[in-house]
């Protein structure tokens, strides 16, 4: 498993026991340890995620002819990529790295505190997320095969085994989703209470760090949307295998029913992991500008906001099920609102930027890149959220293009935009900032070459979950495919460029320069604990007197002002 | 937030109120006796306000003087409000598909078919304005379905 | 392991313990709260239903009701024991409760029996599947509970960490009070 060629340096001696290897890799309570299996665990799932991509991308550009790598794609092997594809990256990608990763190494860090509240909780959270990594593997290798029946897994498709031909796939699948829902249910509990009890003396509320804040809401978000869905998951597990009909309109169920379910936590959840990577932006935004963040508690307060609009817009992914239509005016109205808050969150950013004194480093790049590509997914957004024009949209390739306008910058660019920001606090060293900026500039080019063409396709006509347009004729034409071809190799382009990173960051993880406590002059917390922090973080536990962007503060010689610091 | 329990008289130590735990129990069962004999006299309002709304007491009751949420902080209360609040909020939103079966023009064939007796009503009343739990019924006005 | 400092601040003003399993209760909420939901969506569209659950037992119903209330009242007398520092005391309260748990399980698996014999099975139409979907969720609860609480009652009668009681009981209360709507919703029939 990866976790074992995680290096951590913190065998600086403490007086404590000496930890064996197990211990030490597989059995450790300290947060910093479980962050990174968190980490390799969602990264290396994340690549398994891309893998399919390609496979399903290939089938796209060059439609029954096999894909090198893979083999011949057949219509039920395409389901199961997409649906895997999908449930991989949101549960097993975004998740574990935004939330849970980000999440364990970094709040008590930059909060002043030695661990989490509840250690041995937080190394069962691990354990329960990795089983459900596990059982869903196992989906792929049983009779039937993976569960297609997209990630949303609707009824009757997902309920009848003469429908889906999966009986097996689709229970493991049900299985590892809400495992890994309990697993994030207990992680959250854990991050809330950490972050509302155990903060430094003096750090009030306003100076707790906004990547703390938006990691806190998230959890929060989940907590609260998550309910309806396990109640969900246990009728569909009963409709699969025991053949009740919760959603069999034959026996009286309404598959409607689920679609609520999934969807009142499926629309907050889409900002579970985008504020983390909001929060991570923030971060990377007020050190390399060297300036406070615009506002704070605009910020905050919108995020708030957010969180709660989440809960009353839901229905939107349902224009077109057959809901009644005056619900569907009301949904029109909630969704148009709530790009509001997101979109003032994005000028208090840009805000922060300007007259900054800005560094272009590798974070800040992913960190700008953020900004400027999920704008356009937001933009896109309401063309989705009017259910006018979605009666047109709706399952096609525009949706898709919308979705991955959002999706990549929160799971990818937020993920590379926190590593490359936090690696030296993480392993102590540098990565190469040359080969960083290589890596960043053909991800974002090859991204945008992927996903905006496919708006137009989605424009032309192009519907989701298609295998093999051959079939539609009207789609069928040279220059569709053309677009097609085009976006898959874009899409083969940013994966070859992949490995550069992944050198980058195991090499200089053994190999790299090192790096001092506080390699980029920043004001919070985990920044004045040693790079990597060892057993317990802060020796002593630090105090705090001031929030966390007070940067070029006039009538001080340095430009940032560390929390800690008593003046 | 400890502090010695006298059974009968009320201490202001902590604002710590001291409640006979076993008084507030006999409470409860005589409830239960209510809320149990309530729907035998098949009256509707009779029943809800029995069955249902006596539900809504001894929870009440139950989390106030067994859980302490009477002198719990505030925010433990906001917590479980927006939850709460939450759980109307997805009724509000969904029951207008799930509950209903009929409408200006639509029927839910499916639903209309499901097997029913003598004393029900075919096509199936919602006309059912106070839910069990408090949730509001949307307001569905609709002509009975035609020709079912 | 050695408890964290984190572990003994309370920002909040609350212990960290009993912040969590608030917590918990609150994310228990919603679950519950999106099943019962449902079934409420259901129950009142198809009011049919009513001749179903004409056929629940509503003395078997009323007495697990009872029993349930029971144990909330020797959970918070163990509270009431564990906050004097009477863990021996405390951890024979909690016996009760768990003993009440058990009870209640008898009466359901008898309930369940009989009306599995008699053809009321959780396939039958989806009043049914409702009923013990509900019921079986419910009773999950009631084993963990039972099973967390003993741990604590053999903590406690060693005078060790004596401020779980409270928070196991605070879990056990909640459950009781997911019964309390239940038992009406289930067994009620209107």
């Amino acid at each position: 498993m990866a976790e074992s060629t995680a290096h951590a340096h913190d065998e600086h001696a403490h007086g404590h026991h000496e930890e064996g290897w197990f211990q030490k890799y597989f059995w450790s309570t300290d947060h910093k340890m479980i962050g990174k299996q968190y980490l390799f665990t969602g990264l290396f799932l994340g690549v398994v995620g891309a893998y399919f991509a390609y496979v399903f991308r290939m089938q796209q550009a060059f439609p029954g002819k096999p894909v090198p790598g893979y083999g011949l794609v057949t219509g039920a092997d395409y389901n199961a990529l997409i649906t895997s594809h999908g449930s991989i990256m949101i549960f097993w990608l975004a998740m574990p790295v935004l939330i849970a990763a980000f999440g364990n190494f970094l709040i008590p860090l930059m909060i002043g505190c030695d661990d989490m509240v509840f250690p041995r909780l937080n190394r069962l959270s691990y354990q329960i997320f990795l089983l459900s990594a596990i059982v869903l593997a196992a989906s792929f290798f049983v009779q039937g095969g993976a569960f297609g029946g997209a990630w949303t897994s609707y009824p009757p498709l997902s309920a009848k085994e003469e429908y889906n031909l999966t009986p097996l796939g689709s229970s493991l699948w049900l299985l590892a989703v809400a495992l890994e829902f309990v697993a994030f249910l207990l992680g959250g509990i854990n991050f809330v209470t950490t972050v509302m009890n155990s903060r430094a003396p003096g750090m009030k509320a306003f100076d707790i760090p906004i990547v703390i804040w938006m990691i806190v809401i998230a959890s929060i978000l989940f907590m609260a949307s998550v309910g309806p869905l396990i109640a969900g998951a246990v009728m569909l597990l009963f409709d699969q295998t025991i053949g009740t009909g919760f959603f069999d309109p034959a026996r009286g169920g309404d598959p409607v029913l689920w679609q609520h379910l999934f969807w009142f936590f499926g629309h907050p959840e889409v900002y579970v992991v985008l504020l983390p990577a909001l929060g991570i932006v923030a971060e990377i935004i007020t050190t390399f500008s060297r300036k406070k963040l615009f506002a704070y508690r605009t910020v905050l307060y919108t995020s708030i906001a957010t969180g709660v609009l989440s809960f009353f817009v839901w229905a939107h992914h349902q224009f077109v099920a057959g809901i009644d239509p005056r619900m569907a005016n009301v949904f029109t109205v909630t969704t148009v609102l709530i790009s509001v808050p997101i979109a003032e969150m994005c000028f208090v950013y840009i805000a922060t930027l300007y007259g900054g004194q800005i560094r272009f480093t590798v974070p800040m790049l992913w960190a700008l890149a953020f900004i400027g590509e999920f704008l356009i997914g937001g933009v896109t957004g309401i063309y989705l959220g009017a259910s006018g024009t979605d009666i047109y949209f709706h399952d096609t390739y525009f949706v898709l293009a919308h979705f991955h306008y959002t999706f990549f910058p929160i799971a990818i660019i937020g993920t590379f935009a926190g590593l490359t920001y936090w690696y030296p606090k993480m392993f102590g060293t540098y990565m190469n900032e040359g080969w960083g900026k290589v890596h960043f500039w053909v991800t974002i080019l090859s991204f945008n070459a992927v996903f905006l063409p496919l708006f137009v396709l989605g424009a032309a006509g192009d519907h989701r979950r298609i295998f093999d347009y051959t079939n539609f004729p009207e789609l069928a034409s040279p220059e569709m495919q053309a677009v097609r071809v085009f976006a898959t190799l874009a899409l083969v382009v940013m994966i070859l460029v992949q490995p550069i990173f992944a050198v980058n960051f195991f090499y200089n993880m053994f190999r790299g320069k090192k790096a001092p406590a506080n390699p980029w002059n920043a004001n919070t917390l985990e920044w004045q604990a040693p790079s990597p922090p060892g057993h317990g973080n802060f020796h002593p536990l630090p105090e705090v007197y001031r929030g966390p962007y007070e940067y070029s503060v006039p009538g001080r010689d340095e430009d940032y002002w560390p929390q800690n610091s008593p003046k | 937030m400890s502090s010695p329990a006298d059974a009968h008289s009320p201490e202001a130590h902590e604002g710590h109120h001291e409640v006979n735990y076993v008084r507030v129990w006999a409470i409860l069962l005589v409830l239960l006796v209510v809320s149990v004999v309530g729907p035998m006299f098949e009256i509707r309002v009779l029943t809800l306000i029995t069955a249902f709304g006596i539900a809504v007491v001894k929870a009440y009751i139950v989390a106030k003087n067994f859980m302490h949420l009477n002198i719990e902080r505030p925010i433990v209360l906001y917590i479980l409000a927006a939850m709460l609040g939450l759980m109307l909020q997805f009724f509000w939103g969904t029951s207008p598909d799930v509950m209903h079966h009929y409408g200006k023009n639509w029927e839910n064939r499916a639903a209309l078919d499901q097997p029913h007796t003598a004393g029900s009503t075919v096509g199936g009343s919602h006309g059912d304005a106070a839910a069990a739990h408090g949730a509001e019924a949307p307001a569905g006005e609709a002509a009975p379905a035609a020709g079912h | 392991m050695v408890r964290p400092i984190a572990t003994t601040r309370s920002a909040a003003g609350l212990p960290t313990g009993r912040l969590a399993v608030w917590w918990v209760i609150a994310s228990e909420i919603v679950i519950f709260g999106g099943l019962l939901g449902s079934y409420v969506m259901h129950r009142l569209g198809h009011p049919e239903w009513a001749d179903y659950a004409a056929h629940t037992n509503t003395w078997a119903g009323a007495f697990n009701t009872f029993v349930l209330l029971t144990s909330s009242l020797s959970a918070v007398l163990a509270h009431q024991a564990a906050e004097k520092g009477d863990g021996p005391k405390a951890a024979r309260y909690l016996g009760f409760t768990i003993l009440g748990g058990g009870v209640f399980l008898v009466v359901k698996s008898f309930e369940w029996t009989y009306e599995i014999t008699h053809g009321f099975t959780i396939t039958a139409n989806n009043f049914w599947a409702f009923y013990y979907t509900a019921a079986g969720i419910h009773g999950v609860h009631v084993i963990a509970g039972m099973i967390i609480m003993a741990f604590i009652a053999m903590d406690a009668r060693k005078n060790k960490e004596l401020q779980r009681v409270e928070l196991v009981g605070l879990y056990w209360h909640f459950v009781d009070i997911v019964w309390i709507f239940l038992f009406p919703l289930l067994y009620i029939a209107k």
